[in-house]
């Protein structure tokens, strides 16, 4: 279970890695999620795939039975918000990007790139 | 009660005015009354934090009233104490010269609430004491950065902001992952009780993972060689104040997750380190960053990107600091940190000033500063004299202390290091002076030019890290002690008086 497990996370991480590499800002964005989503996958493996039982510690006990850590699951919970949040500030950019250049190629993005590069034939100045 | 809680002023004081400002959008007058305030408040919380933990007790606040490691804790030692310290003066500098920098629009598209939050923010990771923690404090820095660069929504600063932030989103997944491994092999998430939990086990392959992971995290966010790329490419499209701001906050924090990461969890240079290889690989990065930066930042012709480079150098210095893996050079690299801070804003705060004067950050047109301005050329002399390592500013002494600690380590690559240091060094100089014959030395040279007067508010701010890298350069015992008490106290987590060394975990065995 725990191998299967970890061979999907590393699919997905290896599917967002590529996507990431892409020169198109969507795809790179897609990309991006996916490799959030492989990281909280391998966050909730780190508490252990264990049985249903809730994880209340037996009177007496000094450690956890059988059931999962719960912490890595609160982890998780807060990793996708933040993922979520991260996301939609990216997807937000990439659309400003698109209607000021009208283009998403990023080898094509060459504003910021532009602002007082060295290489440039003359002196521009900024107002 | 109050003596406890006195750790989470410096992160509480900014958000609740962040919200506060947030409110009061439609006035921007009063928006910035409320920020100044709060920033003015923070300061003093943070110097109020430095002076009660100087004696090398740490203060430990524990939330919801759990016993560590179980509690989410804020710490709050010298190192966390000097840092929230730092970056209180960066942010009052930021604040002042936003007074002529920032005006009503760029108020109302929410330059206050979002300067707040990243202040919250950047506090936030100096004071907590959990790993987990620590990266939600990262992503609400990232997150505030963003709307800070693109806050006039330019094609440039939104071009910028999307690489900024496909690189970070990058960082932030390693550091993630990284987080997410040592806690499957360690059961904890608290940094005294994950350096407890480590000292002297021996490694396995999830820890070696988890270690290179953060690194590859770390790395990415302080701007060190191969991953760099992201930062001239995006600060010097964000207005003047907020490049300033950024430059100054927002690398260091990342180097300080390093110092935590590397020295307090993985033992570092403490004699029980839990990684090894780590040192000679800090060295690689620190010296390949400080000679590529600082050839950029000669190529460069825009002010900006010229202290964006620079930004990327200086950071190297702190690596080799820790690169050392030794107490002296922990401390170099902690005095290091707070001078750079320092300088970096004020450098940038000048490049705003500078552009002011002559309309433009172009080296190739402007001129003629000495003449029209010769009371700021002073106060930017000052500041490029202490980035360049000139006696008696705070500058030389860190590169001096840095120079000095790597000598005493005796690793065998030191020398080298220190070559390399002293030829950055150099062109570090080299390349200030090329900006000071010509933006300031020589005449002007375009015609029909009207010379335009510096408003007292940016000459303030940028006058204010002056006189601090001025004033850290000659009360340089005190500031060499502290850092030093703050070096032995990161080192030594696992012993402190609050430390936890015997609070076992709730995990089950594997």
């Amino acid at each position: 279970m725990s191998v299967l497990y970890a061979f999907a996370a590393a699919g997905l991480f290896g599917c967002g890695v590529y996507m990431v590499l892409s020169r198109h800002v969507v795809r790179m964005v897609l990309g991006l999620s996916l490799l959030t989503t492989a990281v909280n996958l391998v966050l909730f493996q780190a508490g252990r795939i264990r049985t249903a039982q809730p994880p209340l510690i037996a009177e007496g006990a000094e450690r956890l039975g059988e059931s999962a850590d719960p912490l890595p699951q609160a982890l998780v919970l807060t990793a996708i918000v933040i993922g979520f949040a991260t996301t939609v500030i990216l997807a937000a950019l990439a659309l400003r990007a698109w209607r000021g250049h009208d283009t998403l190629r990023s080898d094509e993005l060459r504003s910021a790139q532009d602002l007082g590069n060295p290489l440039a034939p003359g002196p521009d100045v900024d107002h | 009660m109050l003596a406890d809680g006195l750790a989470i002023w410096p992160v509480v004081i900014p958000l609740g005015a962040a919200a506060l400002t947030l409110l009061l959008r439609r006035w921007p007058a009063l928006q910035r009354g409320v920020m100044e305030v709060a920033v003015a408040a923070m300061l003093v919380a943070a110097a109020l934090l430095l002076a009660r933990t100087t004696s090398g007790e740490a203060i430990v606040m524990k939330f919801g009233g759990w016993d560590r490691p179980f509690s989410v804790t804020f710490v709050a030692d010298v190192l966390s104490a000097v840092l929230c310290t730092a970056a209180g003066i960066v942010a009052l500098a930021v604040a002042i010269f936003a007074r002529a920098d920032v005006r009503a629009r760029r108020r109302r598209a929410g330059f206050d609430p979002l300067f707040l939050g990243m202040l919250a923010a950047v506090n936030g990771a100096f004071l907590t004491g959990d790993l987990f923690n620590l990266y939600v404090w990262f992503e609400l820095m990232l997150v505030t950065a963003l709307g800070l660069v693109t806050l006039d929504r330019r094609r440039a600063q939104i071009d910028g902001a999307l690489r900024y932030a496909a690189m970070s989103m990058m960082g932030a997944t390693f550091m993630l992952l990284g987080i997410g491994l040592l806690y499957g092999e360690t059961g904890t998430l608290d940094l005294m009780h994950l350096s407890a939990t480590l000292a002297g086990r021996v490694p396995s392959v999830t820890l070696v993972v988890a270690a290179y992971l953060l690194l590859a995290g770390l790395v990415l966010k302080a701007g060190l060689f191969p991953l760099f790329f992201w930062l001239p490419a995006s600060y010097h499209t964000a207005p003047i104040s907020i490049a300033a701001a950024l430059a100054g906050l927002l690398t260091k924090v990342a180097f300080y997750a390093c110092l935590r990461v590397f020295v307090l969890v993985f033992g570092l240079g403490t004699g029980t380190a839990v990684v090894s290889g780590l040192p000679p690989l800090f060295a690689l990065l620190a010296a390949a960053t400080m000679l590529v930066s600082v050839l950029a930042a000669i190529a460069q012709v825009d002010v900006r990107r010229l202290f964006a480079f620079h930004v990327v150098g200086q950071v190297a210095y702190l690596m080799m600091g820790l690169s050392l893996a030794s107490q002296q050079g922990n401390a170099a690299a902690i005095f290091y940190t707070v001078h750079t801070m320092l300088v970096q804003t004020g450098l940038f705060l000048s490049a705003g000033a500078l552009a002011r004067a002559a309309g433009g950050y172009d080296l190739r047109v402007l001129g003629g500063l000495i003449r029209e301005h010769p009371r700021f050329s002073v106060l930017f002399a000052v500041l490029a004299l202490s980035i360049s390592g000139v006696p008696p500013l705070s500058g030389f002494w860190a590169k001096a202390l840095v120079i000095d600690a790597a000598f005493r380590s005796g690793t065998s690559g030191a020398g080298w290091l220190v070559a390399v240091a002293l030829v950055t060094g150099f062109l570090t100089l080299y390349s200030m002076s090329v900006l000071w014959t010509q933006a300031f030395w020589r005449p002007r040279t375009r015609e029909g030019h009207i010379a335009r007067p510096i408003p007292t508010a940016m000459v303030v701010g940028v006058a204010l890290l002056a006189a601090c890298t001025l004033g850290l350069g000659l009360a340089i015992e005190p500031a060499v002690r502290l850092s030093r008490v703050a070096a032995i106290q990161l080192g030594s987590g696992a012993t402190l008086p609050n430390g936890v060394t015997s609070v076992g975990t709730a995990r089950m065995p594997r």
